[in-house]
């Protein structure tokens, strides 16, 4: 532990960030182990011990936690190896970054250990096989600066993320950490804050992209004492971890971001409610706020203030609905996670009945930038009406897949093609006419296809054409993808997660769910596709909350640039896609059939017949569709799935 | 801020009269608003999606949770809400059970009715909703959730009208459903059977648990005789499910048809009513005289009394130990009427009609049982009753009134205010007033007591003393009262509790809908039926008097104890906790060992203390002799851990002190027993 943290008089800014520098002066070189959950998962611990072990034996002097060295001493120089969060390039992991390097080892397993210790930290050398390899190119790229993936994104709110450690309160002082909400507490009144916030044209980045500052104002107009700041960090949907890796990566600045927001509308307790999903993010968030408190930054007296603002972090419960705020304050308050009307909006009568502001994680994050730089700073990036940048979870048929930070305006071209390096076909290669679509925000938004990849991705846009930019899920289709499938997936996860309360979301999922189903099964009518566009449009106008508002819209969306694709499924019972088994025709190609019988043994209901060494053949009226025939032939014979 | 504000609502300028949202407002203005989950008495909920309005400015929204304001312009109906309120309503119904010509419901369901009125000719879903289990296990009250429409009246009527919430919503999406917490069955949880959630209900998803079948077996008995006992404010009310008003009084049509049906004879719950203003009077004035438990609470509401035996076991010593007038009557009857009737106490069956569901439950209690079965054999709602009218084929509205059956059928206006909130109150202070000396001028209406406040509080003045009477009805206003008067801040000498709002005319067994309006005239018909009667005062009953002359040896005797009065027993703890763990497989008398595993104890190390008992027991293989169980918590949290061995309690205990009360309690030589145990005591 260090010992500046445990003593009685609470130092400044100035003096920790001074400390840690002198101690960092003395850092030969810095080992950044990317500490994320995805690189966590893929073995992340395991190479932080083997280094460590290869290290001591090589007999280098390493620290793993920076000491503070009160006396003056500095002590001597050391190699300093450390956790960070994630370092976006989840496909890659673990990935370890050397510094000054600049270096970025991708892949890394404990058994390169040594080789790294003898090859990069004592003889100075890369290790090529541990480099990326730019697949469009074959060059081995030494760090992000030449990595396409990293060389087209902006990093503001992420731009520590991969680097301190999350679990060190000092170095994210030592980046001028809190000077924001210093500035805020000590020199500014809170409509300062508020003017500063809104004349930035921060929105909210959950989803509905509502102005932070005016959301700011509208809660401190209303009366005191007792307000509340609450993060929403239970980011839900399918295949994003923006808010994840930010609570995880720094989580200091979402500590910062809520004593900035408190300030603004004179809250004196907050709290961060963090899905139960996220271990690793509850604990970072944990220690994060118990530092904080330790140094005075939370707590009785604020920065000297004599005002208060203590933080508390709190599990969800496993509830996608608890991501909309009335049924997350809901939840705080120990009760059903189930969302109330709005009006009153939180910032009138939120918990316990008192004003509070509730934002997502990553527009907390983004206000100690804000106060930093200026709002002038923040409106330089981004368009006109979306400034700022925007995080994504790119996942899905793209070549790079990871978390990514971009300008808003940024083109989907740009996205796709460039950081995500291209679109894969079913084989993995990346192609050119593999793209099919862009599923963007979840369950929640919608589709954009070849046609919108020069739209500029900003707020309005998105919501022009019928997606939205959501929490920032990107998940990229090829040709592969079924529309219907896809919209029948988002479905399904929106039927599974309504809370049950308004009957359009819940009789309207399921029995848009069962449409769905009947399309995929080929059961559907003309009819079919008019009640659902029909029950579609009145589950998006009529529901309760925002689950059900949205719920809808990848239907919606899919069936405005689908349609053909739809009415396939319904009038010629074909699913262009090859993916709706009920629909398909299998058959065997007697041109690859070898006639090793594997696939007549594995049919289930006995489906197959031939002969040893002839082609087989498959009795479409036996046929389950089943696809065990498919899977087991080794020639590709089986077509039609 | 005075100049008048309106709104305008499908262009007709309506003033706003602080509504407290665009609905009300509506509906007073006469556009009845089609909704399922508004209730003027409840929080907005908003879940329905029915009651949208479209605002100039603003586009469609639902009018429960919108404030009006002034200059708001709104249309009720346009071609795209007719149309979202028929997808709302065609994806209830399809979701919902098509079985309505057998649901109970079937002539009052509101899905129904806003189907019809919508004009909802076909449902394009198909119902793919799994069936789910029946809960019949309470005797008050049956949960279909095929039925349910997921409005969640039910589960605000229970938490905000009567602070019990036995009913939440479990489950997400298409598995959301309303049910008691842990999947338990009605009957095991702490419902107490008001019937708030049926009488809220808007489709058959809750209602009455009938009893008519049985009834109608008993009719069908030759050897049996059936009497029947009229409540008060099934009179007021029965009329109404045959055109008749709100609060015209019925009873004798009622006993006319109930003579058609084939009960043997009709007699009246109001004569047991004087009997219990009798006897509760003299224990109020016994109290107050010797300095008993005050405020006394009444108990005449067996939804009351499960309450209080639930939440407040430590008022239970104030509550009057008086049996409510259904079960004075079965008593009574049971004692006197096989000999009058000439029939053999085995083959008399005693049916009461009642207002109530919680009824049912009472008259289950096996307190209230005799040697020739239950005291009250049938309870039946006047719904019920309504059913057995009709599908006997009496037509109601034909009848010629008779009167009822002597001398269980006379009564005085006392016991028939019984039925309103503030009768009982008002009956007692009629007796006390003379009792005590002093009778306002001949006055015997005690108005202060009346009303739909839903707390009253009144201090009369008779002969020189002043008796400070508190009216309560609604359990959750019940609940603010209690823990007042367990924080010392009242000081009233009698509390009158009726867990009904407006009182057992507001029963949920009454005649649907049961609104504010309808239950204040059904409580004007019973203060009329009460001016229309000869005598107005208990004590004036001579029926009544001679019947415990003859055969309780008067009010108060140990006789009227016996078969007038009863007891009460805490329900803080759910029956059946225990788990046994060592020695619990057959049914061989056993000495029950309980080790409480709840937070306190469990904390204290109550775990380690459980295993090593366990263990012990097996070692000296006493399974044969003993039993012991984990179980959770003794409420003696401050003495933690705390174990049971047989009926004695054991503090702060370990496992060597549980060894040796279970030694002692064997007979067994407690230093050997323990010197040989591995847990190694010897003290």
């Amino acid at each position: 532990m260090s010992t500046i943290i445990e003593t009685a008089t609470i130092p400044t800014l100035e003096g920790i960030a001074a400390a840690y520098k002198r101690r960092a002066e003395r850092t030969t070189r810095r080992i950044i182990l990317c500490a994320g959950t995805g690189c966590i998962a893929n073995g992340a611990l395991k190479v932080h011990a083997a280094l460590v072990e290869a290290v001591a034996a090589a007999g280098l002097d390493l620290e793993v936690e920076l000491k503070d060295h009160d006396s003056g001493d500095d002590g001597g120089e050391h190699l300093h190896l450390s956790h960070s969060g994630c370092q976006g390039f989840c496909q890659m992991g673990p990935l370890l970054a050397i510094e000054p390097d600049g270096l970025l080892y991708v892949k890394v397993k404990p058994e390169d250990a040594e080789e790294i210790v003898a090859e990069t930290l004592i003889a100075d050398r890369a290790i090529e096989r541990l480099l990326y390899v730019d697949p469009t190119t074959g060059r081995h790229c030494h760090g992000p600066d030449e990595i396409p993936f990293y060389k087209r994104q902006q990093r503001h709110v992420l731009a520590a993320c991969g680097h301190l450690d999350p679990e060190d309160v000092r170095e994210y002082i030592a980046r001028d950490g809190y000077k924001a909400a210093r500035k805020a507490w000590t020199a500014m009144s809170a409509e300062g804050v508020c003017d500063e916030i809104e004349s930035s044209g921060l929105r909210g980045r959950g989803g509905g992209g509502f102005p932070t500052g005016r959301k700011w104002r509208l809660t401190l107009q209303q009366p005191g004492p007792g307000k509340f700041v609450v993060c929403n960090g239970d980011e839900g949907d399918p295949g994003a971890f923006m808010d994840r890796s930010v609570m995880e990566g720094n989580p200091h600045s979402v500590v910062e971001g809520m004593l900035i927001a408190a300030r603004a509308v004179d809250a004196d307790a907050g709290y961060v409610y963090v899905r139960a999903e996220y271990p690793l993010a509850v604990g970072r968030m944990r220690k994060a706020v118990a530092d904080a408190e330790k140094l005075g930054l939370l707590g009785e007296d604020v920065f000297g203030t004599g005002r208060r603002f203590s933080l508390e972090v709190m599990e969800g419960a496993g509830a996608f609905v608890c991501g909309e705020e009335t049924a997350l304050m809901a939840s705080i308050m120990g009760r059903r996670g189930m969302p109330m009307p709005k009006p009153p909006f939180p910032s009138e009568c939120g918990l316990g009945g008192k004003p509070t502001v509730i934002n997502n994680v990553e527009t907390l994050a983004s206000a100690p930038l804000i106060l930093l730089h200026g709002a002038d700073d923040f409106r330089g990036i981004g368009t006109g009406n979306s400034p700022g940048t925007k995080t994504f979870a790119l996942t899905g048929h793209v070549a790079n897949t990871g978390l990514i930070e971009v300008p808003f305006g940024t083109t989907l071209r740009e996205v796709v093609y460039q950081i995500g390096g291209g679109v894969t076909d079913d084989k993995g290669e990346i192609t050119e006419e593999s793209f099919k679509l862009v599923q963007i925000g979840g369950p929640s938004g919608g589709c954009l296809v070849g046609e919108h990849l020069d739209m500029p991705l900003d707020f309005d846009s998105l919501s022009g054409v019928g997606a939205m930019v959501g929490s920032g899920g990107l998940v990229v289709m090829n040709q592969t993808t079924c529309v219907v499938q896809m919209a029948r997936f988002f479905m399904e996860f929106a039927q599974n997660e309504s809370c049950g309360k308004c009957v359009l979301c819940r009789e309207g999922t399921r029995q848009m769910l069962a449409m769905l189903d009947d399309i995929c099964e080929g059961k559907a009518t003309m009819d079919t596709l008019d009640r659902l566009e029909e029950l579609a449009l009145a589950v998006k106008k009529g529901s309760l909350c925002g689950l059900g508002k949205t719920a809808p819209n990848p239907v919606l969306s899919t069936l405005r640039y689908f349609r053909p694709e739809y009415e396939a499924h319904v009038i010629q019972k074909r699913c262009p896609a090859g993916r709706c088994k009920a629909l398909a025709v299998p058959e065997i190609d007697p041109e690859k059939c070898r006639g090793c019988t594997v696939c007549a043994r594995c049919c289930p209901v006995g489906a197959i017949t031939g002969e040893k060494k002839q082609p087989h053949r498959i009795n479409p009226v036996a046929c389950i569709r089943c696809g065990a025939c498919a899977e087991a032939c080794k020639f590709d014979a089986i077509i039609g799935f | 801020m005075t100049e008048s504000k309106t709104m305008f609502v499908d262009g007709r300028e309506i003033p706003i009269r602080g509504e407290r949202n665009v609905l009300e407002l509506c509906r007073n203005a006469g556009i009845d608003i089609p909704s399922f989950c508004y209730h003027s008495e409840l929080s907005v909920f908003g879940a329905c999606r029915l009651c949208l309005v479209d605002i100039e400015g603003r586009g469609i929204v639902t009018s429960c949770t919108t404030k009006p304001e002034p200059g708001m312009r709104i249309r009720t109906t346009t071609e795209e809400i007719r149309k979202m309120r028929r997808i709302g309503v065609e994806l209830l119904l399809a979701s919902h059970d098509h079985d309505c010509p057998t649901c109970a419901k079937s002539a009052t369901c509101k899905l129904q009715d806003l189907a019809r009125r919508l004009g909802v000719t076909e449902v394009r879903y198909p119902r793919n909703r799994p069936r789910l289990p029946v809960d019949d296990s309470s005797p008050a009250i049956v949960i279909d959730p095929n039925r349910c429409v997921l409005c969640g009246d039910c589960v605000r009527a229970c938490r905000e009208i009567q602070s019990v919430g036995a009913l939440d919503f479990v489950d997400r999406g298409a598995s959301c459903r309303v049910a008691p917490a842990f999947n338990k069955k009605l009957s095991e949880v702490e419902c107490v059977g008001c019937g708030l959630c049926a009488t809220v209900c808007p489709t058959g998803a809750i209602t009455p648990h009938s009893e008519v079948e049985s009834v109608w077996s008993d009719l069908d008995d030759p050897d049996v005789t059936v009497v029947a006992q009229i409540a008060p404010a099934v009179r007021v009310a029965l009329g109404e499910d045959f055109g008749l008003e709100p609060g015209t009084v019925t009873t004798g049509l009622i006993a006319a048809a109930l003579r058609r049906i084939g009960f043997h004879a009709v007699y009246d719950t109001s004569f047991a009513a004087d009997m219990t203003v009798i006897e509760e009077a003299t224990e109020f004035l016994e109290r107050r005289g010797k300095g008993g438990s005050l405020p006394m609470f009444t108990s005449c509401c067996p939804a009351w009394v499960k309450f209080a035996e639930q939440f407040f076991p430590d008022l239970l010593p104030h509550l009057s130990t008086c049996r409510s007038p259904q079960q004075m009557f079965g008593s009574v009857a049971k004692r006197i009427l096989p000999e009058r009737l000439g029939v053999t106490p085995e083959n008399l069956r005693v049916v009461s009609i009642m207002p109530c569901t919680a009824k049912k439950f009472e008259a289950k209690r096996p307190e209230f049982a005799g040697p020739a079965g239950a005291d009250v054999d049938h309870v039946i709602t006047t719904q019920e009753l309504t059913r057995m009218i009709k599908e006997h084929g009496v037509v109601f509205n034909r009848l010629e009134a008779e009167s009822l059956d002597m001398p269980l059928g006379y009564k005085t206006g006392a016991g028939v205010i019984f039925g309103a909130s503030g009768g009982v109150s008002e009956a007692v202070l009629r007796y006390a007033a003379q009792a005590l000396g002093g009778v306002r001028g001949g006055d015997l209406e005690f108005r202060e007591v009346r009303g739909e406040k839903s707390v009253r509080e009144a201090s009369v003045t008779v002969g020189g003393e002043t008796l400070r009477i508190a009216v309560v009805h609604g359990l959750a206003n019940t609940r603010a009262l209690c823990e007042k008067v367990l924080a010392g801040e009242t000081d009233y000498d009698m509390i009158e509790v009726m867990a009904c709002p407006g009182g057992c005319v507001g029963g949920a067994g009454q005649p649907l809908p049961t609104g504010i309006e309808t239950r204040s005239e059904r409580a004007r018909g019973l203060y009329e039926a009460d001016r229309t009667l000869q005598m107005h005062a208990a004590q004036d009953n001579h029926m009544v008097a001679e019947c415990y002359e003859r055969h309780l040896d008067g009010p108060g005797s140990p006789e009227a104890h016996a078969l007038l009065h009863t007891g009460y027993h805490s329900r803080r703890r759910i029956a059946d906790e225990a788990i046994s763990l060592v020695g619990g497989d057959d049914e061989a008398e056993r000495l029950a060992v309980r080790v409480c595993v709840g937070t306190n104890c469990y904390l204290r190390g109550s775990q380690d203390i459980l295993i090593r008992v366990m263990n012990w027991v097996e070692e000296q293989q006493l399974q044969d002799s003993v039993e012991v169980g984990a179980t959770f918590c003794f409420e003696n949290c401050g003495h933690s851990p705390n174990a049971r061995v047989g009926d004695r309690m054991i503090e702060s205990c370990d496992a060597n002190t549980v060894i040796a009360a279970i030694c002692e309690k064997l007979g067994l030589p407690v230093a050997g027993r323990i010197g040989a145990a591995p847990v190694g005591a010897g003290q």
